[in-house]
């Protein structure tokens, strides 16, 4: 470019007010955007803090907190969540209990022994996997899996517990095994080698070289996939029924927090009535279990993270 | 690490033929476990074919839902979902874009740019039906706005925004400095070069996760239940203030009904659903494969 051109463009651009102002308004408008992302937090906090502080009007935190009778639309209501609680633990238990050894096997497999060829099919069939809408799952649980269940275990109900933890489980699984990969595969093939010199066998390295050295990245995986089983809904609306109760076994229906929304919502409640200001008790129960979760996941990742290089 | 005396890892140096056994099932057991989930895929897949296979044909496609199996279809669905994405789309990829460009083109690093940071992770992890609980509250009750395709689109908008926000930084990320510096050099403003040289540089992979983005909210159920509720839709929306029914919701619909046509019905439902986001996926693959291509 010659410095006509050069002295063209600086002379039609920089210099000129209506330039910066131009750049101006951009910069700013772009900025409002961003403000939608705060914005949304806001709202959130807002309206689940609102019409819970009008719920809890009514019912008593004691209540609600401890109490093990969650009746909110029968005469006499009752508004203990525990049981909504139990439902939403169980579940979220049995899918930890399910995809946690099985992702991290995936895992290990993937980042230690699988070659390039073989990596390279697995995991966009994780990916894939990942991408399957919920409500997928929650039709492979009525007609595949509580079918099966019901053939090994005759006395287990239509809806029950173990059906959904086990599709919630298989749901969560590839997260965890793409993101344990991700962070087994970032340990760095020095460390491997050093190993291997000492006369290691390969699951030595694995297990107290690898893993151990990726544990931030694994643990962080963990617990973000558990958080997604506890917000997940709607399979398990589907698979684990709507019977609000403390079950000690897997083989009864309950119903998860994520459920009861879901049954409230279809029945369309009046706006204003406490079984509308249920609603967002629950869901800011449900909000504020995951946030802290996700939080305790980004903590992790930042605080115990191995830097090599 | 640890001590120095401490040693990182301990050798059992006993029979190495015992060690090298243990190596060899650990090894095989991972790569078993590994391929039995894959195998998960194929019986999901297969179970949904058998069953959904033998109703899908053009009356399936064309036909408004019925309470008779043999003449029920999922017109209205797909058109409501097609109208969902458009509205969809329209609404959160230039908010999306715009946030990813100003934090990473414009950002100072100052309090607020890492506020919304932190903000934007933390809301990627917030469950769907919470959004679902916000729409109700605030677009179809606060705003009036029913329960309308626009309640519903808006609703999706702020689910996928996050993802759409972390998958264009990363994309602008990846543009090299050089092309900022030779803009800059030749006089052009900041935003004459981010709209010149930065974005478009970055638009396949903002793309790649636009389409994911999008691909994530087709099959969102949830906030959709919550806002619409409606199930049964027996005409095409004509506008964005109309009512509406979406694949996902009709899927779940004929799902939670007892008798076995409705489950076969829905397994014919989410074979169009998910080839609809498998064509999605490979589209995003391959502009994923032909951006790689470019910039090597």
């Amino acid at each position: 470019m010659t410095t006509d051109t050069y002295q063209a463009v600086q002379a039609s651009n920089i210099n000129k007010r209506s330039t910066r102002w131009a750049e101006f308004l951009i910069q700013s408008g772009l900025g409002l955007c961003a403000l939608v992302s705060i914005i949304t937090t806001i709202a959130i906090i807002i309206i689940l803090g609102k019409e819970g502080f009008s719920f809890f009007q009514h019912v008593s935190p004691a209540e609600f907190f401890l109490g093990t009778r969650w009746v909110p639309l029968l005469e006499p209501q009752s508004f203990g969540v525990l049981p909504l609680v139990w439902g939403t633990l169980l579940v979220t238990f049995g899918a930890a209990v399910i995809a946690i050894p099985i992702g991290l096997a995936s895992a290990i497999y993937l980042s230690e022994y699988a070659s390039d060829r073989v990596r390279s099919i697995v995991k966009p069939i994780l990916e894939l996997l990942a991408g399957i809408p919920t409500v997928v799952y929650g039709f492979f649980a009525l007609t595949f899996i509580t079918p099966l269940l019901k053939g090994i275990f005759p006395d287990i109900q239509v809806f029950n517990a173990l059906s959904g933890a086990i599709v919630v489980g298989i749901m969560v699984l590839p997260m965890i095994a793409t993101l344990s990969d991700n962070a087994l595969s970032a340990v760095p093939q020095t460390l491997r080698q050093g190993a291997y010199a000492l006369g290691a066998t390969s699951y030595e390295v694995t297990t107290q070289v690898v893993v151990p050295a990726g544990l931030s990245g694994v643990m962080a995986s963990f617990l973000l996939a558990i958080s997604r089983a506890i917000g997940e809904t709607m399979a398990v609306t589907l698979a684990a029924g709507a019977t609000p109760n403390i079950s000690l076994t897997f083989f009864e229906s309950i119903q998860t927090m994520t459920a009861y929304i879901v049954q409230i919502s279809l029945g369309d409640a009046p706006a204003g009535g406490i079984a509308y200001q249920t609603l967002f008790v629950v869901a800011g129960l449900l909000f504020v279990i995951t946030l802290i979760l996700n939080v305790l996941s980004q903590k992790i990742l930042m605080r115990y993270q191995e830097v090599y290089d | 690490m640890s001590t120095p005396n401490k040693p990182a890892f301990q050798l059992d140096y006993g029979d190495l033929k015992r060690r090298h056994r243990k190596a060899k099932i650990f090894a095989n057991f991972c790569a078993t476990i590994t391929w039995m989930g894959v195998a998960l895929l194929a019986v999901l897949l297969a179970q949904v074919s058998i069953d959904g296979f033998k109703w899908l044909d053009w009356q399936f496609i064309s036909s408004f839902p019925s309470r008779f199996p043999a003449k029920a279809g999922i017109a209205s669905a797909l058109v409501g979902t097609l109208w969902l994405i458009s509205l969809i789309a329209i609404i959160s990829i230039p908010i999306g874009v715009a946030t990813a460009l100003y934090l990473e083109e414009f950002n100072s690093k100052n309090r607020l740019n890492r506020l919304i940071e932190l903000n934007i992770s933390n809301l990627a992890g917030v469950p769907s039906i919470v959004y679902g609980i916000i729409g109700l509250a605030v677009f179809v009750r606060q705003l009036g706005l029913e329960r309308s395709l626009l309640s519903g689109a808006l609703t999706m908008s702020l689910l996928i925004l996050p993802i759409i926000i972390i998958a264009s930084r990363e994309a602008i990320k990846t543009v090299p400095m050089s092309i900022r510096h030779a803009a800059f050099a030749l006089g052009a403003t900041r935003w004459q070069t981010t709209w010149a040289h930065v974005l478009p540089a970055a638009s396949p992979g903002i793309l790649t996760g636009v389409i994911l983005a999008l691909s994530r909210a087709i099959g969102e159920t949830a906030p959709l239940i919550m806002i619409g509720g409606l199930t049964y839709v027996a005409f095409f929306p004509e506008g964005p203030m109309d009512s509406f029914t979406a694949l996902p919701i009709q899927i779940f619909n004929w799902v939670a009904r007892p008798q076995q046509e409705f489950h076969e019905l829905a397994a014919g439902a989410i074979i169009v659903l998910l080839a609809v986001l498998l064509l999605m996926n490979a589209a995003a693959i391959v502009i994923r494969h032909k951006a790689e291509k470019k910039f090597k």
